[in-house]
């Protein structure tokens, strides 16, 4: 990694602070759909080769997961998930439209339900970070995918380097769990890092 | 009236954004900080701040929990809890702990009502 592309400790601040703000409006908007508490951790930020990203991932759930994702692009590019086990995603969904919904209604949903409510997380996700860098980012359409960690990252090279954040959310009184991750493009780092020296600024009044 | 503020929060970045606010409100008041729960509780027995500005996502103790053990500490502290987790459960229990709730990112003018409330509230002959 060159030096360019590695982050202060503050700008890793930063950027885990901002993460935070992202996430905890989107946990906001999803308690709101499914009228529970919803409880975060505190974002993890690391950078990664995309091989060890998916082995994080594989880590944390080996049974087959199902995610939603969206891609972003602007001045920063990348794919921010919303994945969980596909064994909960039946729960997910009785928990957002009711419990009196037969088996068969809620197959008939499942992949409607699913990108709605991973659309609504993660543009509130993207859209807080967005704002509180002051930049504009294109979000894709929502797609469903059902797989294990590797088929998330289908798209790209295994070997490159990216930024991986994830934080982990529970819906209590509820069996559904699941994680939050983002996924940034590194020749996206070096704006990133200048976005985010400009926001430390705003933050504190002091150059970061 | 001069007081101490406590910022606790597990981001640097969060406690200079907090700082900067508070410094442009009232740059007389002395700031302490804290990066966790035990080192608030440690400043707050040292140091018995009136206000505690409580982060409420940080690894270990949250927020919440937190402010309920200040209160314990000190019946009489301001104490507001700041989080983008807006949640309605949240911010019930951040009201049940005897907390105000402060959305973040935490604007001069939400800090500004806190802290006039909080003058008040410790003028002599309030109660």
């Amino acid at each position: 990694m060159s030096a360019a592309l590695t982050l202060t400790e503050l700008e890793l601040d930063a950027l885990t602070e901002l993460v935070n703000l992202g996430v905890s409006s989107a946990a906001t908007n999803l308690s709101e759909l499914v009228r529970e508490e919803v409880a975060l951790s505190v974002p993890e930020v690391c950078i990664v080769t995309q091989d060890e990203a998916i082995g994080n991932l594989r880590e944390r759930d080996a049974k087959r997961l199902v995610g939603i994702h969206q891609d972003f692009e602007g001045d920063i590019r990348g794919r921010a998930l919303l994945i969980f086990p596909e064994a909960k995603s039946m729960e997910l969904i009785r928990a957002l439209v009711g419990a009196e919904l037969s088996p068969d209604d809620i197959m008939e949903l499942e992949q409607e339900a699913l990108a709605e409510t991973g659309n609504i997380l993660l543009n509130a996700c993207l859209s807080t970070i967005a704002n509180s860098l002051q930049r504009n980012l294109r979000i894709s359409l929502p797609e469903v995918i059902h797989g294990d960690g590797a088929d998330f990252f289908r798209h790209s090279n295994a070997e490159e380097r990216v930024l991986f954040i994830y934080i982990n959310f529970a819906v209590k009184h509820r069996d559904i769990q699941g994680f939050l991750a983002m996924i940034l493009d590194l020749p996206s780092l070096v704006m990133l890092q200048k976005l985010i020296d400009a926001y430390i600024e705003r933050s504190t009044g002091h150059v970061g | 009236m001069s007081l101490t503020v406590l910022i606790v929060d597990d981001s640097k970045l969060a406690r200079m954004s907090v700082a900067k606010a508070l410094g442009a409100l009232y740059p007389d008041w002395k700031r302490i900080e804290a990066a966790n729960a035990m080192e608030a509780l440690e400043q707050t027995k040292q140091l018995a701040p009136e206000v505690a500005l409580v982060d409420f996502n940080m690894p270990g103790k949250d927020g919440v929990t937190l402010a309920a053990e200040l209160r314990a500490l000190d019946p009489k502290m301001s104490i507001a809890v700041i989080s983008a987790n807006r949640q309605v459960e949240v911010i019930k229990r951040t009201q049940a702990a005897g907390a105000a709730f402060l959305p973040k990112p935490l604007t001069e003018g939400a800090l500004a009502d806190f802290l006039t409330a909080t003058l008040k509230r410790r003028q002599p002959g309030s109660q």
